[in-house]
């Protein structure tokens, strides 16, 4: 515990008759990149806010490189945390180079503004104004203040949400560059190819509590299949038939469609379309992938990640 | 308090300022505009008329002869009924109507109407024939400093502090609470008292341009007095913008929108644009409201100003006023701190 990045137990946050976070439990070792994987409404945010310090929790106990919050020791700590929120609109008619260095100069060390704008890529729009910036670029301001003080744990609060994939690809390339430095990351998302590719272990976060917690690779493993067969038919074909054909190891209904999740795809979709032709159902399309942590989700908790209302 | 953060902060603050047009024309413009405006309306000795209807009716020639030498008269010949009309829309002051006794029909709470009834009564009765048993002789005297524009000119003064310490503090603050900027600020080291510090800087950088500005202006163009030391003058306008500064954090340190804040601002300013004395005197409202009005943060600060620039009060003189004021700018700041919301 002592040496973990972040550590919490028992974790409680209500807000007025609504439990957010309900009885948390995590460890995150340093340099370990984690993930929280979850739809809106999880808890996520407020987890990780609790870790920022910026909410206190209703009950439970929670370390922070080794510190708690609520103290003299808070400035200190916040030295050494690098923080990106949700939606934060920084000041409309600064430059993105001033907007770095009122951030830099809350810190009593870190890094220079001419060097963190070059590392998320934004050394050629040093003297635009923020108002003036894409989202992609906004985005890589949030990250480049979350840097300006050379921290050693960050904290991205959904970082790519609603970006196109060209500036989410740069985006995870910073994270990646601060992990080869030795940081420690706490990231929430609901990206499962986010999560797959930045993420060393992962937490499935599912109305307030951590509902599977392993690396990614183990997660997928452990639907004890690696495919994922997708189709809609008419009529609705009975489910409990499908469920024992040969290679089928679960099935879901959603949004219309049919999901299957399976080991061997060369003895599954044969079956399946015997079987729906037997129901007199005609296939109206087909898709097949290979297993991610959006169908872990979908199969622990028979919902999808997407489907998570926006707050 | 880490010097580099407070001025960073000021300077975020300033800068945010000067880029928004609107902005500057409210703190540096309108003021002037509204000293051009009132000062030319009220000028001193310029051809003060008043509006006066004669209604039709026997003799009512020989009353419009009589007041036509009078030259601070407009007159108008109306029948009954148009009169009435012209007296009840504000047209005419006064209503002379013909007969014996000729009638005057006026509203006595109007100083212009009471002023109108004293012409018009005099002139008739010496076109009567009634002589003056005493000689006067009249002296006009236009002296700066007892102008309206004089009193109006520090007025302004106190009214741009309080408007540009409340909103430029109130808004900022709130609209940074709106898009989680303040949050995002509560993640970093920075500590509370540096914000806040850096926003009165930011303020008072402001200061000095915006008091300048309308005081030279009012010297250059209405040539109205600085009577007082510039040690006082500099003095007392920092206590008024420290004061608003104060209240300023202290209504944003709450609410959550710019819809919220600005209903909070107007009900604190709004009592004090009427009755703190910036128009016209305090001395109008009845001893019973006095208390109250005496009370106001921006009462003394328009009094302190006034006895500086017009009466050349030196620092003992307004140091009641002062005191007063930076007791309401320290206990709102103190408050603020308490109250302060950050998300």
């Amino acid at each position: 515990m002592s040496d973990a990045a972040l550590w919490c137990r028992d974790l409680v946050k209500r807000y007025d008759r609504v439990v957010a976070v309900q009885g948390l439990s995590l460890a995150v070792s340093r340099g370990e990149c984690f993930g929280l994987l979850g739809p809106n409404g999880a808890g996520k945010t407020t987890t990780v806010e609790m870790f920022e310090g910026l909410l206190r929790p209703d009950a439970g106990e929670l370390r922070v490189l080794g510190r708690s919050w609520g103290g003299r020791g808070d400035a200190a700590l916040r030295e050494r945390l690098g923080v990106t929120l949700q939606e934060t609109q920084f000041f409309d008619k600064l430059t993105v180079a001033e907007t770095v260095r009122l951030f830099r100069s809350f810190y009593s060390r870190g890094r220079g503004p001419e060097e963190v704008l070059k590392l998320v890529g934004l050394a050629e729009v040093a003297s635009r104004r923020v108002r003036k910036l894409s989202g992609g670029q906004r985005q890589r301001l949030s990250v480049a203040l979350a840097l300006v003080g050379d921290p050693e744990l960050l904290f991205l609060d959904e970082p790519t949400t609603g970006l196109d994939p060209h500036s989410r690809r740069q985006i995870w390339e910073v994270v990646g560059r601060f992990r080869e430095a030795g940081g420690t990351v706490l990231l929430t998302t609901h990206y499962m190819e986010e999560a797959q590719r930045l993420c060393d272990r992962v937490a499935i976060m599912h109305e307030g509590r951590v509902i599977a917690l392993d690396t990614p690779q183990a997660l997928v493993a452990s639907l004890g299949a690696e495919h994922v067969v997708e189709f809609q038919a008419q009529p609705i074909p009975d489910l409990a038939r499908l469920r024992e054909l040969p290679g089928v190891r679960s099935v879901h209904w959603r949004n219309g469609a049919v999901h299957l999740t399976v080991s061997e795809v060369h003895r599954a979709v044969p079956a399946v379309l015997q079987e729906l032709a037997r129901q007199h159902a005609e296939l109206t399309q087909l898709i097949t992938h290979h297993a991610t942590l959006e169908d872990v989700f979908l199969t622990l908790t028979g919902r999808s990640l997407e489907e998570g209302e926006p707050r | 308090m880490r010097p580099r953060a407070v001025a960073q902060i000021a300077a975020a603050k300033v800068r945010e300022l000067v880029r928004e047009p609107e902005a500057l024309f409210w703190v540096f413009v309108f003021p002037l505009l509204l000293a051009l405006a009132l000062g030319l309306a009220f000028r001193a000795g310029g051809s003060e008329t008043v509006p006066v209807a004669v209604e039709d009716g026997p003799r009512a020639d020989w009353i419009v002869e009589a007041l036509a030498r009078e030259p601070s008269l407009v007159l108008r010949r109306l029948g009954p009924e148009a009169a009435g009309q012209a007296l009840r829309h504000g047209e005419v002051v006064l209503v002379v109507r013909p007969g014996d006794p000729v009638r005057f029909r006026y509203d006595p709470a109007r100083p212009d109407s009471q002023l109108a009834w004293r012409v018009v009564e005099a002139r008739l009765q010496e076109a009567a024939g009634r002589h003056d048993a005493l000689r006067t002789a009249h002296e006009p005297v236009q002296e700066r400093g007892a102008r309206y524009i004089d009193f109006l000119i520090p007025g302004l003064l106190g009214m741009n502090l309080m408007g540009t310490g409340m909103w430029g503090i109130g808004f900022s603050i709130v609209q940074a609470r709106s898009r989680q900027l303040l949050k995002r600020l509560a993640a970093t080291p920075m500590r509370r008292g540096e914000f806040l510090a850096g926003q009165i800087l930011g303020r008072l950088v402001f200061l000095v341009p915006e008091a300048g500005i309308l005081l030279l202006f009012a010297r250059a163009v209405f040539d109205v007095p600085i009577r007082g030391s510039w040690a006082a003058l500099t003095l007392a306008t920092l206590v008024g913008a420290m004061t608003f500064a104060g209240l300023g954090l202290l209504v944003a340190a709450r609410p959550r929108t710019i819809e919220g804040v600005s209903g909070l601002m107007n009900l604190a300013m709004m009592p004090m644009w009427i009755l703190s004395g910036i128009f016209f005197s305090t001395s109008r409202f009845p001893d019973l409201m006095q208390p109250l009005v005496q009370a106001l943060p921006l009462t003394a600060v328009n009094d302190a100003l006034r006895a500086v620039l017009l009466e050349g009060a030196g620092l003992g003189a307004v140091a009641g006023e002062l005191a007063l004021a930076g007791l309401w700018g320290v206990a709102s700041f103190a408050l603020a701190l308490r109250l302060f919301r950050w998300q």
